[in-house]
């Protein structure tokens, strides 16, 4: 179960305004990767463009050996099978009730009798927590739930690669922690490839295999959560850390001026590493590697007090005495 | 220059559009439940003002009509000027401008704000195809609604100038009766349908183009809704004339 996705060379613009210029990564199959980015960076549009919803005007992604951007109509139809899309808002079909909108894929694309279809729908439904709503319409409910219920529909027709576009926005904390929690459980239970594309760095730090950094029209860095999370690159540095210091400023990247301005100011030193988010039931992901494996095997020292806890290094958690 | 670059990119995807619904009409299957709740919803905000409108405009042709037969001393002739106007244009007008203004900008708003909240890019990635999906049974159930609209205003229309031409201006009964068929014939009741129905098409197809593009949140889905009912009326009268050009090209007159 899930599948690789081989991007390279991707250009993107719309008129004469460049989005990002040959960005060349691979979704390795399986693990679960983060795609952060500065607002107004085109995290959204990348996203888009690997379900073939936007045409980018240069570049490849391969998908099963087939390359996504030269497929048209009913192939691409096809091919958008293996996908799961959480849209930001759920993207729910507001004149539906949320079992139609979850039965939807089912009863378009497959030929299961109506009980089949409510026992899957069921299952999904709970799955995301949101049992006994099914009579709902989106419009009725809240943020999160239409989230929750987007995020059902995207699963039932067992997805080999799930995309999720800023799964956190409107939601509060503690519902952004039940969510990724529920990511890595699912990634455990179904081993598709996840991307979520988000700006928050907590989610960024503790749940994926891979982060990567789109900044200023291109790929500033894209490896495992380790390397990055040890990275001493300036914008890898800045954005990871939440901190003003840096190249990236509150327009887009800072002028001469104050970078110059900045330069003899000391950096903070790297928070530690935390522990990657474990399955809530403890068993491991496929796609799970061992903590600090990537640190030794490339000869990183990671920041002090790095892998102590899951909580480690994040923004607004007490550290305790030590860390 | 960006103007002019601008507008021939909408014209092609326009038509990119209208060939891909060309295509997605045999496609099975077909979205009967959608065509049918299309085809209400249309006819149900087009019936009531299209047949208010019908009346005066059928007397207004009456009084005209009935004016200049007069002066012309061709009073008899009365009743076959006004089921020619009615019939031939301004039937299949008056139904195309309520279809576009009530049917099409509900249309458009409708896919508009789909398109907003992302629901068409999730019918998309579900591996559906929205054209086949909504557009299609949209375009049928307007041209459809259209051809039926279009009986209904030629027989309220002519009735409206009879009761004028008879009561108000004082014609008789019998001669705005039997001259209907002294200058119409089939020909002309068969074009008004071929014009109907492709004022629903061009209609439907507008809307359903400017809903699909609609960006910009909730003010570019009412700029498309604008946009949409503006450019359908301008295409409607051009198609007109053509059509009506046409038309005396190639079916010859009585007398």
């Amino acid at each position: 179960m899930g599948v690789e996705i081989a991007v390279s060379g991707l250009t993107k613009r719309f008129g004469s305004q460049l989005i990002w210029d040959d960005v060349t990564l691979t979704l390795p199959a399986g693990e679960i990767s983060v795609l952060l980015g500065p607002s107004g960076t085109g995290k959204s549009v990348f996203l888009k463009t690997l379900v073939g919803l936007i045409r980018p005007e240069r570049g490849s992604i391969v998908i099963e050996g087939q390359d996504l951007v030269q497929l048209r109509g009913d192939d691409l139809y096809e091919v958008r099978k293996l996908f799961g899309v959480l849209f930001q808002d759920g993207a729910l079909f507001g004149s539906m009730s949320l079992f139609d909108n979850v039965a939807f894929p089912l009863r378009e694309h497959t030929r299961k009798g109506e009980k089949e279809i409510g026992d899957i729908v069921r299952e999904k439904m709970e799955l995301v927590g949101l049992a006994g709503a099914e009579g709902k319409l989106p419009g009725e409910i809240s943020g999160g739930m239409r989230k929750r219920a987007g995020l059902a529909r995207a699963l039932v027709l067992d997805p080999q690669i799930l995309l999720i576009d800023e799964p956190d926005s409107g939601l509060d904390p503690v519902r952004t922690s039940y969510i990724n929690q529920l990511f890595v459980d699912l990634n455990a239970q179904i081993d598709a490839t996840f991307l979520i594309v988000t700006h928050d760095i907590n989610t960024a730090r503790t749940v994926p295999d891979n982060i990567g950094l789109l900044y200023h029209r291109h790929l500033a860095m894209f490896g495992p959560r380790e390397m990055l999370l040890s990275s001493e690159e300036p914008v890898v540095r800045q954005f990871l850390n939440a901190q003003t210091i840096g190249p990236i400023g509150m327009s887009e990247e800072k002028d001469a001026d104050e970078l110059a301005a900045e330069s003899g100011q000391e950096l903070p030193p790297l928070p530690p590493i935390p522990l990657q988010l474990p399955t809530s039931d403890g068993t491991p992901r496929r796609a799970e590697r061992e903590a600090g494996e990537w640190c030794r095997s490339n000869g990183v020292t990671p920041p002090p007090g790095s892998f102590a806890s899951t909580t480690a290094g994040i923004v607004g958690v007490d550290q305790g005495a030590d860390a | 220059m960006t103007v002019v670059t601008n507008g021939l990119k909408q014209a092609g995807s326009f038509f990119g559009l209208v060939v891909d619904v060309a295509k997605a009409v045999p496609k099975r299957p077909f979205q009967l439940k959608e065509f049918i709740q299309q085809a209400w919803f249309v006819a149900s905000v087009t019936i009531v003002p299209t047949a208010l409108v019908s009346i005066p405009f059928g007397a207004v042709i009456a009084l005209q009509l009935g004016t200049l037969t007069r002066q012309l001393g061709a009073q008899s002739f009365t009743g076959a000027a006004s089921v020619l106007a009615v019939v031939r244009e301004a039937s299949p007008l008056v139904t195309a401008l309520l279809v576009a203004g009530a049917g099409g900008s509900a249309i458009c708003a409708d896919l508009g704000s789909r398109k907003i909240r992302e629901e068409i890019d999730a019918m998309e990635v579900l591996g559906i195809s929205p054209i086949q999906r909504l557009v299609v049974p949209r375009v049928l159930a307007t041209m459809l609604v259209a051809a039926l609209l279009n009986g209904l205003v030629s027989v309220v229309g002519v009735a409206g100038g009879y009761v004028f031409n008879v009561m108000v201006q004082g014609g008789t009964p019998g001669a705005y009766l039997a001259s209907f068929t002294a200058l119409a014939q089939i020909a002309d009741l068969v074009t008004s349908e071929i014009k109907a129905l492709l004022f629903g098409a061009i209609a439907a197809l507008v809307a359903s183009y400017k809903g699909l593009t609609a960006g910009g949140g909730p003010k570019g889905v009412g700029d498309a809704v604008n946009q949409a009912v503006v450019i359908t009326f301008m295409f409607l009268f051009v198609v007109n004339f053509v059509i009506s050009a046409v038309y005396f090209q190639v079916v010859p007159q009585k007398i």
